[in-house]
């Protein structure tokens, strides 16, 4: 698990509210928001805001969709592709 | 755990009482709690009061006022600005004889600087913003619109907005945009890993941790006692 892993996996436990133990045993199969319908549109906003401060990314509100949130290998393959970028 | 109120001063000279929540036996230190804003305020009350039910048992008074147009308080929102938050925090003060502050979140972007006391994950009115702007996007993109930030913004300038349930003022848009947190070296700034465990104002669900509820009143605590 490298740094970027590490640290986003700690962020979704914050925002989901998760044990470290439970966010380490995520997949990239591991389903986020649709398996999780508290995650409302605040939740996600406050979600992107802290993977901007800690992930040193800066997100443009035209990549968010779906397909992003939709597993765990999924967000951070977005992460990864953005850190490329930065 | 008692409710109060003050009387807080309104914009075009007006005044109204504002609800307050409190622990007060009339002790000799009294912390004046400046609550985080907007939906981190709800996310984060069960903590405040966690922390303020620790400063009591601590001998500490504590004091958590509404702020106009925010939680209980049944002014207009759209007609408040952060200064009129930074003259209700002032009156809080002076009406419960406040002896220290304790900030939280975007509380510490408009303090009374008449006391001094600590400051709680302190976070620039641009983000706060900006995570709203976002939560609003996302909202509409769902019921199938298409916004834009930039859009937006160029709306709130004229018209004023709409971020995530509260109606915001052009002026408010304009000032929080640019506040950031109260430097002063009366106020201490504590980052949130000082306390350890995940932040919770970003939970999708309001929720509470013991632990960081012991470490943050230990620190104050600690610093009134010294």
């Amino acid at each position: 698990m490298d740094t970027t892993d590490r640290k986003l996996r700690t962020i979704l436990a914050e925002v989901l509210g998760l044990k470290p133990a439970q966010v380490a045993e995520f997949t990239a199969d591991t389903g986020l928001f649709g398996d999780l319908p508290e995650l409302d549109s605040m939740a996600v906003a406050g979600l992107l805001t802290e993977m901007e401060d800690r992930l040193g990314i800066v997100i443009d509100e035209d990549e968010i969709d779906g397909d992003i949130f939709e597993t765990y290998g999924s967000l951070l393959a977005f992460t990864r592709t953005k850190q490329a970028d930065a | 755990m008692n409710p109060a109120s003050y009387f807080c001063p309104l914009p075009g000279g007006a005044a109204a009482s504002e609800y307050a929540l409190t622990f007060d036996r009339s002790r000799q230190h009294r912390v004046l709690i400046a609550p985080a804003l907007f939906d981190e305020g709800h996310k984060l009350r069960r903590f405040t009061i966690e922390v303020m039910r620790r400063l009591d048992g601590a001998g500490i008074d504590c004091i958590l006022p509404d702020l106009p147009g925010l939680n209980e308080s049944e002014q207009d929102l759209s007609l408040i600005e952060p200064e009129d938050w930074r003259m209700a925090l002032e009156a809080a003060a002076r009406h419960f004889g406040a002896t220290h502050l304790l900030a939280l979140r975007g509380g510490g972007l408009m303090l009374p600087d008449t006391l001094g006391g600590w400051h709680y994950a302190p976070v620039n009115g641009a983000s706060l913003l900006k995570t709203m702007l976002r939560a609003r996007i996302l909202a509409a993109r769902e019921a199938g619109r298409e916004e834009s930030i930039d859009m937006l913004i160029e709306q709130g300038r004229t018209l004023g907005l709409e971020l995530a349930g509260y109606a915001l003022s052009s002026e408010m848009l304009r000032q929080l945009g640019e506040l950031t947190p109260t430097k002063r070296l009366t106020i201490s700034q504590i980052e949130h890993s000082t306390l350890g465990g995940g932040a919770l104002w970003l939970r999708a669900e309001p929720d509470e941790d013991a632990a960081q509820a012991d470490a943050l009143a230990a620190i104050v605590a600690i610093g009134i006692a010294a």
